[in-house]
């Protein structure tokens, strides 16, 4: 949800949509009482329906961090169960080369929306700092320098977050294969591409093969 | 000694993994509280309509007249206001000082006049806040409004005078901004207001 009063700009623009929006009430007032009730209604359901599927339609503005020295490569992964595998093991020390590899492992706090929105996070970031302490153990195990952090409960906002805070070069996305996976059908890996202005990598555990 | 050194001050450190930033978060908790406090004031306002229109048909109640050219004067003043005030917001992005100095000082008389004319208005209308209960909530919404309006000007004075010292430029205009949209808001509860109370 955008805030109709996030600058000045905005909240102008915002005082002639209202405007507009009560002088078609009142004119149909002034022809009648019932035509004024129907422009209100039939106006509050557009605005209702433009709200709602504004973000939809609107085009995230793209993030570009700020590169890292040329001998240092800051890799985030964004993971939730799925990190230490194998194959993503092989992506990183693929992507660094001769570089040394700065990891960050972030796991989203995944939740209930109606814990979410009860705020009731507590039982899911205890969840979620219980597989990051995992998977940050198992690739430091294999000599990576690997930070850890839980995010938030949407990957594409932990993402964003620790674009702001990391400034990677490379982001490293892990899911389940499809058909398993939630956030292969939310569509997060082609948000993220959309939203992000880094290099890209989608690597599929199969924990199951694995075991 | 060295312990206390170490020690963290201030508050702890930020969870950045709010969905929204703190300056969005605050200005979105203020909105909220805002409409919640005209909401509240509405609410009072159309259940007095329901009810006292069932009774006698009327509305407003007989004997009551609203001034409805007189704040439609207030309402081209507080609209044009917002005009003056984006102009001063604007003159200081593109780097032109006098813009917003002409500006701000257009806005805070467009408000003051606004001010003035809602005391005559009350002068003059005829009936007190203890007459009946349309007319407690008229004075109270409109009332309500005015302390707005009045706290807008207080920050665009401030503003004004920050202004004439040199402390906005165009890359620092913050207090500005901000300002702005606070009386943007304040121009949007006054159309609501007036629709509502004045026309409808």
């Amino acid at each position: 949800m955008r805030n109709p009063f996030r600058s000045e700009e905005s909240a102008f623009r915002f005082v002639w949509l209202t405007i507009g929006y009560f002088a078609l009430i009142v004119i149909g007032s002034v022809i009648d009482r019932w035509v004024g009730v129907a422009v209100f209604l039939a106006l509050s359901a557009a605005v209702g329906w433009w709200f709602l599927t504004r973000g939809s339609r609107e085009r995230p503005e793209r993030q570009a961090p700020a590169p890292s020295p040329s001998d240092e490569l800051r890799i985030l992964v964004v993971a939730n169960e799925t990190v230490g595998g194998p194959e993503l093991l092989s992506q990183i020390q693929e992507r660094a080369g001769d570089r040394r590899a700065r990891v960050l492992v972030v796991c989203p706090a995944l939740n209930s929306p109606l814990r979410h929105w009860a705020s009731d996070e507590d039982g899911a970031r205890a969840a979620a700092q219980v597989r990051l302490e995992a998977s940050v153990a198992a690739m430091r195990s294999t000599g990576l320098e690997v930070e850890g952090a839980v995010g938030d409960g949407d990957p594409i906002q932990a993402i964003e977050d620790a674009v702001r805070t990391f400034r990677p070069d490379e982001l490293i996305i892990s899911t389940h294969p499809p058909g398993r996976s939630h956030w292969l059908e939310r569509g997060v890996v082609g948000k993220a591409r959309e939203r992000f202005d880094i290099p890209l990598t989608h690597v599929v555990v199969d924990l199951d093969a694995d075991r | 000694m060295s312990a206390v050194a170490d020690e963290h001050h201030g508050p702890p450190p930020i969870h950045y993994s709010s969905r929204v930033s703190p300056a969005v978060l605050g200005m979105f908790l203020f909105i909220g509280s805002e409409i919640m406090l005209f909401g509240s004031f509405f609410t009072v306002y159309f259940f007095d309509r329901v009810v006292n229109h069932g009774v006698n048909g009327h509305w407003p109640p007989v004997g009551f007249e609203r001034p409805w050219f007189l704040a439609g004067i207030n309402t081209v003043l507080l609209v044009t206001s917002s005009f003056s005030m984006h102009w001063a917001d604007t003159s200081i992005k593109r780097g032109n000082r006098a813009g917003l100095k002409a500006g701000l000082v257009l806005t805070v008389c467009l408000g003051l006049t606004f001010l003035a004319i809602q005391i005559i208005e009350y002068h003059r209308i005829g009936f007190n806040t203890g007459d009946t209960s349309f007319a407690a909530t008229f004075f109270g919404l409109t009332g309500l409004h005015g302390a707005h309006v009045l706290v807008g000007l207080i920050i665009l004075i401030v503003m004004t005078v920050r202004a004439f010292r040199g402390h906005f430029s165009p890359e620092h205009h913050h207090g500005v901004e901000i300002g702005g949209i606070y009386w943007h808001f304040v121009d949007v509860m006054w159309i609501v207001v007036y629709v509502t109370v004045y026309l409808l």
